[in-house]
């Protein structure tokens, strides 16, 4: 158990590592695609490269963050009837769900799409548009994607039996601290409150 | 046995997805699974073939090079940046002492700058965030009604959703086959109505029954004049003025040939401007001009006019595809951010990790479901989704009324990211055959899944405005009083009249076409040959035409099936 824990860290680590890499690549992708827009209706020109440049980002923003993604159990679910169970049930059913739900679907996609890549490695598949880009990374994508959620996959299974060994914490309740809306919602509050005080003085001060 | 799960695998299939979303694993695995689960039922008993599944890869290249779901992270990450930038308070806080003075006046502040924020873009927890804190405790000190006060917080917050550019609609375009462009055309008018609904409400509650919506006391009146008025002369003046310049500029540049869409965005952009100007130079020269109160409203009102021109006057007038206006909108917003000098790295990492996210687990919603799409497709699933909706009596009529009904009654368990990728998939084609505009029907969709969102008791917008509103009785700080907390049960019920708006609304929009098929005449006016058509032809041939869904209907945008021709982006060249 041990081992596979450390696995499982590993794998956690390195999605990590790969997530907070990723997150830069919705900047740049806004960059690029901000920067396509004025370039034409300034210049009257677009490079078809830039603009698949857009979508191959886009793709590996989502792809490659999958991991991440439920590393950080933030794939949404349908939890009002779940909620009402009970934890040990909660995590019984998580197992399941990664065994029968994640990882057939997930190895199936990543299984099926590697040729696919091949495929378009060997030929040198070219975009169809003229001075498009080479098509092979976009392709590899999905292998190396659907790869990372696979292993986020069995860090999952293992930290949920883990759990039910007792011999680690509720692996859903990993990294929660403070919700994004928390965060904001404290520094509105304080910001309010510097603002409620800036009033009251003014108020008190032009009278 | 087998002959009855032959006939009936559409339906069985369906039940056992419900039954699977349930168990309370993320969506996207649950969806794939039954797709993949029902699939190899087809194939053992003969109804399938394995050969189904090699269209997996394809269909998932072809999400990844969809143009239009990529506004999806330009949209979230302007909008994470914005609610930090300060600019929603500013707007509370100004647009409050403006209408402060007024009975109501507060929850008309607050309608106004959700619809203004709803504009800029969409997020629901940061709009009602920021007004459940800003504007709650005021409304609260001067004695409004409570349930008045966190219904028109929640209702407002919820106007990001109908009110482009919102993600909502954003999902239908792409998920009904439509531009998105259009989609922002249609939803307009009914946005800004309901927001118009809303403030009547407001004023109506106001007259009947004058205590639960009183003015702000003198003494809570920040803007006065030396000579004892507040300023409101001075700023309608000025906005008169300004309106009068805009009107003639822009008669002047557009020699009356240009689109309607086109001039409103440019009149609206100099009336801005030339507002600005006047300020600006009364400020700096120190001319006193402008009262304190019209000069206030000038400044907190351009950061955000100039945003909705960002994203929506380049995108109506052509300039930029929707995707694009969504990266010039979260430009303009980190832009704006870091002249707040509100931008810090945190922040910006932040707002970059959660946008991954977010457009992480809505595309694999939309991974799941295509794989649930296509087998459901392959086992008939759409035909018995169209015979079950159009044997419902009253044809196009009683189709409309059974999915508003469904929506809403769906809307209480699910949210608007599954209704869209799971059931509008379904309904679209349904209602194409029936020649229903698909344009019409997303807008009617989206005005009735914005309900879902103050739904007690799962609504999103209410359980925002929980957590921020007071849970306990607190001394207020400027008056000294006690004021009592804010119950569940006041939030509950003070969402229950701006539902009712929102139903009137779903059947107005459904009465009256016209507020939606605007957006046909619109373009009618364009010049050929103009950037403007290349854009919008762009998504009519390779979206329009009504013939994707009959080729291939799991596959809304028609993309993914290896015609990379199709992209496109290929029209810009």
């Amino acid at each position: 158990m041990n081992a596979l824990l450390a696995f499982s860290r590993l794998v956690d680590a390195l999605n990590q590592f790969v997530g907070k890499a990723v997150t830069w690549l919705t900047l740049v992708v806004v960059l690029v695609s901000a920067g396509n827009a004025i370039v034409r209706k300034v210049f009257h020109t677009s490079s078809n490269a830039w603009l698949e440049l857009q979508w191959y980002l886009f793709g590996a923003i989502f792809l490659l963050a999958a991991g991440y993604t439920l590393l950080k159990n933030e794939h949404v679910r349908v939890d009002i009837v779940a909620q009402k169970l009970s934890q040990r049930t909660q995590i019984w059913i998580e197992i399941l769900g990664i065994v029968l739900f994640l990882m057939p679907a997930c190895v199936l996609i990543m299984w099926l799409s590697w040729p696919v890549f091949v495929d378009s490695f060997v030929t040198d598949e070219q975009s169809s548009n003229p001075g498009g880009l080479v098509r092979w990374p976009v392709k590899l994508l999905i292998p190396v994607g659907f790869f990372l959620l696979v292993l986020a996959g069995l860090s999952h299974l293992i930290k949920c039996v883990a759990f039910l060994m007792g011999k680690g914490p509720d692996p859903r309740e990993r990294d929660r601290g403070k919700t994004a809306e928390e965060e904001l919602a404290e520094e509105i509050a304080r910001e309010a409150q510097a603002r409620e005080a800036a009033a009251h003085g003014s108020t008190q001060g032009g009278r | 046995m087998i002959d009855f799960l032959i006939a009936n695998l559409a339906p069985i299939m369906f039940a056992n997805l419900v039954v699977f979303l349930l168990l309370g694993f993320p969506v996207a695995f649950a969806l794939a699974a039954n797709g993949m689960l029902y699939a190899l039922i087809g194939i053992e008993l003969g109804l399938l073939t394995p050969v189904l599944f090699q269209a997996l890869p394809q269909r998932v290249f072809g999400i990844i090079a969809n143009d239009s779901l990529l506004a999806v992270p330009f949209f979230t990450l302007m909008g994470l940046v914005l609610e930090r930038s300060g600019m929603a308070e500013d707007l509370l806080e100004t647009i409050g002492q403006l209408f402060g003075s007024l009975r109501g006046g507060l929850a008309i502040a607050v309608v106004f700058v959700g619809a203004m924020l709803a504009a800029t873009t969409g997020v629901v927890s940061a709009s009602v965030i920021s007004m459940g804190l800003i504007s709650l405790p005021i409304m609260l000190r001067y004695g409004y009604d409570r349930r008045l006060a966190s219904g028109v917080i929640a209702a407002s917050g919820t106007l990001s959703q109908i009110i482009p550019p919102s993600l909502v609609l954003i999902i239908l375009a792409d998920q009904l086959g439509r531009s998105i462009g259009d989609m922002y055309r249609g939803a307009m008018l009914p946005g800004f109505l309901l927001a118009g609904a809303y403030i009547v409400y407001v004023v109506l509650a106001s007259l009947f029954r004058p205590a639960s919506a009183p003015a702000l006391p003198e003494e809570a009146r920040r803007f006065q004049e030396p000579n004892g008025t507040r300023g409101g002369r001075s700023l309608l003046v000025l906005m008169l003025i300004s309106a009068g310049i805009a009107a003639l500029v822009g008669d002047y540049l557009e020699h009356g040939t240009a689109p309607v869409d086109e001039r409103i965005v440019l009149t609206m952009l100099i009336w801005g401007v030339s507002a600005f100007v006047i300020a600006l130079a009364n400020k700096l020269l120190r001319l006193g001009w402008l009262s304190a109160l019209a000069e206030r409203v000038t400044f907190v009102m351009i950061p955000p006019l100039f945003l909705i021109f960002l994203v929506l006057g380049t995108i109506f007038i052509g300039v930029a595809t929707p995707t694009e206006g969504g990266a010039m909108g979260a430009v303009g917003a980190i832009a704006m951010a870091l002249v707040r000098k509100r931008l810090s790295l945190n922040l910006l990492k932040q707002a970059m990790d959660t946008t991954t996210k977010l457009s992480c687990f809505v595309v694999f919603i939309l991974i799941g479901s295509t794989v649930f799409g296509l087998t459901f497709r392959a086992v008939s699933g759409d035909l018995w989704v169209e015979h079950l909706l159009t044997s419902v009596p009253g044809g196009q009529w009683g189709f409309l009324i059974v999915v508003s009904v469904l929506t809403f009654v769906l809307a209480f368990f699910l949210d608007f990211f599954e209704l869209a990728f799971i059931i509008v998939p379904l309904l679209g084609p349904v209602a194409e055959k029936m020649g229903i505009d698909l344009i019409w029907f997303g807008v009617l969709l989206a005005v009735n899944m914005q309900t879902s969102f103050m739904h007690p008791p799962f609504g999103f917008a209410l359980f925002y405005l929980r957590s921020v509103a007071p849970k306990e009785d607190y001394l207020d700080k400027v008056t000294g009083k006690r004021i009592a907390k804010v119950t569940t049960g006041q939030i509950y019920w003070g969402s229950i009249p701006f539902i009712v708006i929102q139903l009137l609304m779903v059947a107005i929009v459904m009465l009256v076409p016209g507020l939606v098929m605007h957006y046909k005449g619109d373009q009618v006016v364009v010049d050929p040959g103009s950037v403007k058509i290349e854009v919008d032809s762009t998504y009519g041939e390779s979206y329009g035409g009504g013939g994707v869904y009959g080729e291939e209907p799991a596959q809304g945008q028609g993309q993914g099936q290896g015609q990379e021709s199709k992209d496109p982006n290929a029209d810009f060249k």
